[in-house]
């Protein structure tokens, strides 16, 4: 590992429990290439996930870190966001954690717009507990609890994110690495609530039930069916069908919550409140 | 130069198939080793994309 990385991670705790050709590696590691473009202050830092192969994330990075329950990474982050609004939150959360058991908060948070980064590690499944479908498992794929093929729509998580009130929406992969540190790296320096969906290979749990090959080739499935934002400008919509658009999706500038919070308790306290 | 820690390295093949000048193999116990660091343009790809943190390309 680069000399420079190493701060970021809690060392003795490497190599980490993915399988092999995982993805989350790769997305831990274009978050810390982030954080370190970024200047981020270790000290005023905190990582936050819920449950899940993905979210195991939070135990290997050396920040203030909080490893909470299944879907529920995003109300600790909440919590902690409105006690110190001073502190960079991140939240690492898996496509189960973050829009099945975790859906409700997902919405509200977007909605609150709260300064809080997210990035949501889509693998298209439940890795952690053996392959069950996720709310984000594309129709007709294989999952343990769908056999003879998914015949549920998956949501479009940047479109869920920016529908509720988010006010940055990114999506990336774990083969274009360099755009994914850039993407996440703007998400973090985004006040209010940003989402980066990375697409992630799970070879394991998700790739062999449906036959997609090794690690490799599930990101070479990423290389050939996505299309940049300013590429996919250019086409009519027709030619877009089946591509998965990655880049910046979304962005504007609206109130964020912990400063809205902090003007009502001044205007209460008559501007001398804590 | 390419670092390879093979204490970290799962043999996932990542960056066997990405390098473009296609030095990196897998060696008899399934870890990436490099063929031809003459060879390596210090891209710097096999270092972004793998998942261990096996990999460091040392820019010269
Ligand atoms: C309250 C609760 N319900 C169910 C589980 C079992 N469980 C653990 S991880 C997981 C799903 C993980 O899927 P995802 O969030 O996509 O993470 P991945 O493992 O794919 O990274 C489930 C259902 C749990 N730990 N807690
Ligand atoms: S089951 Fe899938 S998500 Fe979990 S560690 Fe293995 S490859 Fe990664
Ligand atoms: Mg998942």
């Amino acid at each position: 590992m680069n000399e420079t990385l190493k701060k970021y991670f809690r060392m003795n705790r490497l190599p980490h429990i993915w399988c092999p050709g995982c993805g989350n590696g790769i997305v831990v590691g274009a978050l810390v290439r982030a954080i370190d473009k970024l200047g981020l202050n270790p000290d005023k830092t905190s990582i936050i996930s819920g449950i899940g192969c993905s979210s195991r994330s939070s135990g290997y990075l050396n920040f203030d870190t909080v490893h909470t329950a299944h879907g529920r990474a995003l109300t600790f982050a909440t919590g902690l966001k409105l006690a110190r609004p001073d502190l960079n939150v991140i939240v690492l959360t898996g496509d189960g954690d973050a829009t099945a058991i975790g859906g409700n908060h997902f919405i509200h948070a977007a909605r609150r717009n709260i300064d809080l980064t997210t990035i949501v590690f889509n693998n298209n499944i439940y890795g952690m507990t053996g392959g069950q479908y996720s709310p984000l498992t594309p129709t007709h794929s294989k999952a343990t609890t769908s056999p003879y093929g998914h015949i549920e729509n998956p949501f479009d998580i940047t479109e869920l994110a920016k529908a509720s009130g988010a006010s940055y929406v990114a999506r990336g992969t774990t083969y274009h690495t360099l755009e994914l540190i850039n993407l996440i790296a703007d998400a973090i320096s985004h006040k209010g609530f940003s989402v980066v969906e990375a697409i992630t290979a799970c070879p394991i749990s998700f790739g062999r039930q449906n036959k997609l090959g090794n690690a490799p080739a599930m990101m070479k499935w990423q290389k050939e069916n996505t299309i940049s934002v300013k590429a996919a400008s250019k086409l009519p919509a027709e030619q877009l069908a089946g591509k998965v658009v990655i880049g910046e999706l979304y962005r504007r500038q609206a109130p964020e919550y912990t400063a809205e919070y902090q003007k009502v308790i001044d205007r209460v306290t008559g501007g001398n409140g804590q | 130069m390419v670092i390879i820690n093979t204490k970290f390295c799962k043999g996932c093949q990542i960056c066997v198939d990405f390098c473009p000048k296609h030095i990196i193999k897998l060696d008899d116990m399934q870890k990436a080793q490099i063929i031809d660091q003459s060879k390596c343009i210090s891209c710097g790809f096999c270092e972004l994309r793998c998942p261990d943190y096996a990999i460091t390309v040392v820019k010269e």
